[in-house]
């Protein structure tokens, strides 16, 4: 069992309970998680290929195997609104309260580096559950305050369907279900401790009752293998 | 007998003008009518808006300095994430923008299309994109609901440059691949609407008829351009040249010389 493996299970749990929704992961951890979710505890999640069709099976990273509908951008953007969707995005920042910057580092009039831009990160965390997958966890990514919140967080008034939902790192599970809404460190990996989270951490983190992230099944790790052959998942987090 | 409304990129951009407020089609790297964005930086064309779902079509005429102002949600390569000329006259306050979000982009089209001054949207509450653009406003909803929801203003555009598989020389066109992306929008959002094609077909040949995606009152020009969404995907016809992409990518100041001569 690798780092990623454990990583995989973890944004498998993410969709748990999710039901009959589409998912839409963002990255190479959160690919895998969503389809290892179908095929173990979700298997009613809808899947797309990342442009315009939805995944009749589960196949491995890069094949589509048969399809079991039309997605297109628009499309997306209708189930957006509609909110049968769960997003695990990435973040080059997030805050205490989950608000998180994809857009641009520095000033927006001028930036020190331009980013990807918010892309649908306001609409995504205003409409239906959203996650977060952060390869990296060091206090560059979780910041004080980041430099132009583009996915919204718990401090603001977002709405009646605002749902930060969780976020998954190479060292650790967090979540927001505390009475402010701020983070709170739910499991640490295998062999990292609660001080190395806080340490990695520009912030203080909600620290009460923190377990150990659960290991991967033996059946989930040969799913993993059959998911992932080309061991892609190692490339984005590294031990 | 129905117009003949075939032209050439020059001919498009002979009819734009300096300051102009241009949408362009595709999404990313995706079938983007990048004949008609070459034809612009060969030309004396400058102050430009450019409204984009943003690829290098974004990059391009930004580091040609043709661009006042962009008004995105993304630009992106795809497989290669971040567009290095964007990113080079963002850092170098070379251009103002207009941040939105994906949706809202959509919103503000679709407000122009329907001549309506604005839709609302959910998209834009908490985020700093309603802070960095103080003329975005919200609204309460007047029924009992008494929801705040974005006002998204109509994003009307001057003109609008998008590249389809197919068309008639009439100006119906026919996209093939698997995402019509949002280039019906652009053209209805449009006073001017230019759609550049890999083929000039006979009509009949448009089939099925469910992937013609503009009809001909939604288009004024028609140019024949056999790869004029290259280097991004125009599929199934051609995919990306992600050759020519990295090539692209690496930011030469020689890349942009080459490509617009």
């Amino acid at each position: 069992m690798t780092l990623a493996d454990l990583c995989a299970a973890a944004c498998a749990d993410l969709f748990r309970g999710d039901g009959e929704i589409l998912a839409s992961p963002m990255g190479t951890l959160p690919t895998v998680g969503a389809r290892l979710a179908r095929l173990t505890s979700e298997p009613d999640l809808l899947l797309s290929d990342g442009e315009a069709y939805l995944l009749a099976d589960t196949p491995a990273l890069g094949e589509r195997g048969r399809v079991e509908g039309w997605l297109p951008y628009r499309m997306v953007f209708d189930v957006l609104a509609n909110g049968r969707r769960h997003v695990v995005m990435g973040a080059n920042q997030i805050d205490q309260y989950g608000n998180q910057n994809i857009s641009c580092i520095g000033p927006h009039e001028q930036p020190t580096r331009q980013l990807l831009g918010v892309r649908g990160a306001p609409g995504n965390t205003v409409n239906h559950r959203t996650s977060y997958w952060v390869p990296r966890h060091s206090p560059r990514v979780f910041v004080g305050k980041v430099d132009m919140v583009s996915g919204v967080g718990y401090d603001k008034d977002a709405g009646p369907f605002h749902d930060i939902h969780r976020v998954v790192t190479n060292l650790a599970v967090l979540d927001f279900v505390t009475p402010d809404h701020r983070m709170r460190l739910v499991s640490v990996h295998p062999g990292v401790s609660v001080a190395e989270v806080q340490a990695a951490t520009g912030f203080e983190l909600v620290v009460e009752d923190v377990s150990e992230t659960r290991q991967p099944t033996d059946e989930e790790l040969k799913l993993l293998a059959e998911l992932d052959p080309k061991g892609l998942r190692e490339r984005e987090v590294r031990a | 007998m129905m117009r003949d409304k075939r032209m050439t990129a020059e001919q498009v951009v002979a009819e734009l003008a300096d300051g102009m407020t241009i949408g362009i089609g595709g999404w990313g790297s995706r079938r983007k009518p990048m004949a008609l964005v070459r034809a612009i930086l060969r030309s004396g064309l400058r102050d430009l808006t450019v409204v984009s779902y943003g690829g290098p079509d974004v990059g391009l005429l930004c580091a040609a300095g043709k661009v006042r102002e962009v008004v995105f949600g993304f630009v992106s390569l795809d497989s290669i994430a971040y567009d290095p000329w964007f990113q080079r006259a963002r850092q170098s306050g070379a251009i103002s923008v207009r941040e939105l979000d994906e949706g809202m982009v959509q919103c503000g089209l679709r407000a122009a299309a329907h001549r309506l001054p604005f839709l609302p949207i959910r998209a834009g509450l908490g985020s700093d994109v309603l802070r960095h653009d103080p003329t975005l406003k919200t609204i309460r909803s007047p029924y009992a609901d008494d929801t705040e929801l974005v006002a998204m203003p109509a994003i009307h555009l001057d003109a609008a440059l998008v590249h389809l598989n197919r068309a008639d020389k009439h100006g119906n066109a026919q996209y093939l691949g698997p995402d019509p992306y949002f280039d019906d929008l652009f053209c209805l959002a449009a006073k001017r609407r230019y759609v550049s094609c890999e083929k000039v077909v006979d009509t009949a040949d448009l089939v099925p008829v469910q992937t013609i995606l503009l009809n001909r009152m939604m288009v004024d020009g028609v140019v024949e351009s056999p790869g004029g969404a290259g280097f991004t995907s125009c599929v199934p016809d051609y995919d990306r040249d992600e050759a020519l992409q990295r090539e692209y990518a690496q930011a030469d100041p020689d890349f942009l010389d080459r490509y617009a001569s």
